[in-house]
């Protein structure tokens, strides 16, 4: 005998109450383990998009579409800046490395992303198979567009104009894009993109590309030739150049001195606007956060219930159970002992809760996530364990004590020998 | 093996219990607490086992005053020297038979003897019972079992309440029989606090209780 048996032999008496208590303290904690595994690996997945990018450069407009449209590529682009312009910026003291992105087509909802091979690179997404481009028309697919599409080297594909599938206008079927290269997992934002060179897409969407002119064969005959490349890595074309645009920049600075300074001279002294990708995700997270805040307390009532369970089940049980309490004392335990007991009865029920609702939270969090991880950007598993989750234990202990705290009191003070002539 | 001095009781302004005489009792004797019921018998149980602090007087036990013991430290001296067979037995109904012993054990902080729990069950007839709940078992069963978990710490003094009470004649004489030689087994001192008149024969020494007294205003 010792008081963990004496406790789980009471627990196990009141099975139906028990099995209630435990459900409602598994749903709470369940709910509250589900917001902090998708809280934390959402954010996670949000700020690895943003990784080492600390200023993207674009079209005035709004700074969130900005990040939104070249960073996340969930909305459309603000519009394009003059290839000029993007070299003057590129060249800035403040810039140590400057990205370019081509935007406007996709395939089958996938964005083809025009731009160099140091996007890839930025991302640490190296080629499980084949090679980079080396001329129009090459494209270089994401892991994801990879395993839905059942793309593979060599395949070609018919581009549409526009962001999405949906609001794709037109197709450009003459001018069939071929995979020359296919990309490893990384758990970002490029397993789910085409990319291809900047200059592709500017042979498609061109006036006279379709046709094929002068200027199209121009590129492509040079594609294999050592060409001036500027400081951006785009080709340098004098006639050309004038008329060319790409749609941002995504921008590392030099030395963080420059976090103030850039920006304000993008902002005040050019055409353009630069925006924080940490700034504008942590906007958005905040304006989901309010959301997340109402399941939060959701949770939290739901443990709350379950603690007033708790605690009405013990009180009703203590008063089932004056007489072996009263019998106990009687058999040499003192006042403390069957103090502990009850708190740790209280305990052990919140432990079994919140047991219940680690189990469901992870569990649950792991068949969300198959069902999105297809679906959407976002690379969720409930097979991690996060420090937070520690502090829940901790917070269940404490519940569990309180909840059991007034029923042990009430057994501390109870007098043996009055509560035995009660029924003598 | 226990000495009361002038234990008195008071309960309001009732007073139930007035002993003036100095009383003590040895080893191995049988003492019956005889008197009506409300006479007090079961207070004066309660007081000699250390479970009711009295109004007046002193209660030794074993030449220690329980009394002047904190209550924890009565608790556990109870525990390891005092047995109590309750009129309702008090059995622990979720546990088996064999857990309630040794759960005497347990709460009295002694060292937990499956064995010598074992060997007791066996003297009492109750061999096989020992994965039995308390509710499966005969009246007459858990009524061997409450004296069982009383004895199986070897205490120094048995205390029964009204063990006879509701009992016919055989019955009656066999449960007194077992308290005797349950006591006499562990040498303790036998109490049997009652108002049945057929087990008076069987004891050695009364102590007598009348009517409660009010108190005068």
């Amino acid at each position: 005998m010792n008081l963990f048996k004496i406790s789980l032999a009471y627990i196990y008496r009141r099975k139906l109450n028990t099995l209630l208590n435990m459900v409602l303290l598994g749903l709470g904690t369940g709910i509250v383990v589900v917001l902090l595994l998708f809280g934390k690996q959402f954010e996670e997945n949000l700020y690895r998009n943003v990784q080492d990018i600390d200023v993207v450069v674009g079209a005035k407009g709004s700074p969130l579409q900005l990040i939104l449209s070249s960073v996340f590529h969930v909305d459309v682009p603000t519009g394009n800046i003059p290839l000029l312009e993007a070299r003057k910026l590129a060249k800035n003291r403040a810039v140590a490395r400057a990205i370019p992105l081509a935007l406007g087509d996709n395939y089958r909802g996938y964005r083809i992303v025009g731009t160099t091979s140091e996007y890839a690179k930025h991302y640490r997404a190296e080629l499980v198979d084949g090679t980079f481009w080396d001329a129009p028309y090459q494209v270089v697919i994401g892991a994801q567009v990879a395993s839905v599409t059942g793309l593979a080297i060599g395949d070609e594909v018919i581009s549409s104009h526009g962001l999405t599938a949906e609001t794709a206008s037109d197709k450009h079927e003459s001018q069939p894009f071929r995979v020359v290269g296919v990309l490893q997992p990384t758990g970002s934002i490029i397993d789910r993109l085409l990319l291809t060179s900047v200059e592709t897409v500017w042979l498609v969407h061109e006036p006279h590309a379709e046709e094929g002119d002068e200027q199209d064969r121009h590129l492509e005959s040079h594609a294999d030739e050592d060409r001036a490349r500027d400081v951006l890595g785009l080709p340098m074309d004098s006639e050309a150049d004038a008329e060319r645009e790409v749609t941002s920049l995504l921008i590392r600075y030099r030395s963080p001195i420059a976090a103030v300074s850039f920006p304000r001279y993008v902002n005040k002294e050019t055409k353009f606007q630069a925006a924080s990708p940490a700034f504008e995700t942590t906007r958005l997270f905040a304006l989901l956060g309010v959301g997340l805040e109402v399941v939060r307390v959701f949770g939290g009532v739901l443990v709350f219930a379950a603690a007033l369970s708790i605690f009405v089940a013990l009180y009703n049980a203590m008063k089932d159970r004056r007489y072996d309490l009263a019998m106990m004392r009687a058999l040499g335990a003192s006042r403390g002992k069957l103090f502990v007991q009850v708190l740790l009865e209280g305990v052990l029920l919140t432990l079994m809760g919140t047991g219940l609702g680690f189990v469901l939270g992870h569990a649950s969090t792991e068949v969300i996530g198959a069902w999105v991880r297809e679906a959407q950007h976002i690379n969720l598993t409930g097979w991690i364990i996060l420090p937070d989750e520690f502090w829940l234990i901790g917070l269940a202990l404490v519940l569990g004590s309180v909840s059991a705290l007034i029923p042990a009191l009430q057994v501390y003070r109870t007098d043996v020998a009055q509560t035995l002539v009660e029924v003598s | 093996m226990f000495a009361l001095k002038h234990v008195g009781h008071v309960y309001g302004s009732r007073l139930v219990l007035d002993l003036p005489e100095h009383i003590e009792a040895n080893p191995d004797e049988k003492w019956l607490l005889h008197g009506p019921s409300g006479s007090g018998k079961t207070t004066l149980l309660h007081i000699i086992a250390g479970l009711l602090k009295p109004s007046q007087g002193s209660v030794h036990i074993a030449e220690q005053d329980i009394y002047a013991l904190t209550e924890t430290d009565r608790d556990r001296f109870r525990g390891q020297r005092i047995g109590i067979v309750f009129q309702q037995f008090y059995l622990l109904p979720v546990f088996t038979v064999l857990e309630n012993l040794l759960m005497a054990h347990y709460m009295a902080g002694v060292p937990q003897d499956k064995a010598r729990v074992q060997q007791m069950l066996a003297t009492l007839g109750l061999a096989g019972r020992e994965h039995a709940y308390p509710s499966e078992l005969s009246f007459g069963q858990q009524q061997r079992v409450a004296i069982a978990r009383a004895v199986v710490n070897r205490p120094q003094l048995l205390l029964a309440d009204e063990p006879t009470s509701g009992l016919d004649d055989t019955r009656s004489k066999q449960v007194l029989d077992l308290l005797v030689s349950s006591a006499r087994e562990v040498q303790a001192t036998l109490v049997v606090a009652s108002h049945d008149h057929r087990i008076t024969d069987s004891f050695d020494h009364c102590i007598t209780l009348d009517e409660q007294v009010e108190l005068p205003a």
